[in-house]
């Protein structure tokens, strides 16, 4: 209980950072420490096999993709996004995002350090109890997270959703590929 | 052993977060980042709910969401830098190519 405590509140805090800081970079870190967060619960709620794919897929390509688009665009002048609005007249949409700004200055690393500190004390505190295991050996086990349950049923009752993802991956990786394209 | 519940009121805070994010930002970028987060919560609470029931279609139903936000993200991305290149913002305010 007192672990997903901390993990939560880890993981409002970081939702807030993402919503509320005003550059890009530091919303996709803030981001990616939510991700990291919620892959902690799903051990939490047996769930091993989602918790590896949510690293690897959420926070290994997701956060960096973006990250890699930030870069190219420029993460700089992207901080003005919000500016801009005020100034063409249309205020009512951007004074919420530009007063949040204010208040925050330097926020963004005080609170990632302290979020960061907080998540490494409740995975060592988890693993060190214990807590962050499976449960093993009890009735009320819930053993269907690992990954030959998850195989299992993937390959067996839902064959065709697996293989039409495959598909709906491809196309999206030739429309990513053609919408990008320089031309 | 954490209630059910308390992973369903969380799941609806980090989508409250999201869609607050949504709608008070106008950075393109950040408004895609919230859009993760909110299906990130959706996630949280499938999870949740296949604890409850034992039953592993909520887990089935978790990876399939991954693979969409996967492919929706290479798409969308995609689209944002076409923007960008093409009209040199990241405000979607400026972003009004379909308004009749």
């Amino acid at each position: 209980m007192f672990l997903f405590i901390v993990f939560a509140l880890i993981a409002i805090v970081a939702a807030l950072g993402v919503i509320l800081s005003h550059k890009p970079v530091y919303s996709a870190l803030f981001l990616l420490m939510n991700f990291g967060t919620l892959a902690a619960l799903y051990i939490m709620l047996q769930a091993q096999f989602l918790a590896a794919v949510q690293v690897i897929v959420y926070a290994g390509a997701i956060v960096v993709l973006i990250l890699f688009v930030i870069m190219l665009i420029g993460g700089g002048e992207l901080g003005s996004g919000d500016r801009r609005t005020r100034g063409t007249g249309d205020t009512a949409t951007a004074v919420p995002a530009s007063s949040g700004r204010r208040v925050a200055l330097g926020w963004p690393r005080i609170t990632a350090i302290v979020l960061a500190v907080l998540l490494l004390a409740g995975v060592g505190y988890g693993i060190i109890t214990g807590q962050l295991y499976p449960a093993q050996g009890s009735a009320a086990t819930f053993d269907a997270g690992s990954v030959q349950a998850i195989g299992s049923v993937l390959y067996t009752d839902y064959l065709l959703p697996f293989e039409l993802a495959s598909v709906l991956l491809l196309v999206a990786m030739i429309g990513a590929v053609v919408l990008a394209r320089n031309e | 052993m954490v209630p059910t519940e308390y992973y369903l009121i969380l799941s609806a805070i980090l989508f409250a977060i999201g869609v607050v994010g949504v709608l008070i930002r106008r950075n393109v970028l950040i408004i895609f980042m919230s859009v993760e987060m909110m299906l990130n919560a959706v996630n949280l609470s499938f999870v949740a709910l296949s604890r409850q029931f034992l039953d592993l279609n909520g887990q089935i139903f978790v990876l399939m969401a991954m693979i969409v936000a996967a492919a929706e993200v290479a798409v969308g991305l995609a689209i944002v830098m076409t923007v960008v290149r093409h009209k040199d913002t990241t405000n979607i305010e400026d972003v009004n190519l379909l308004r009749g």
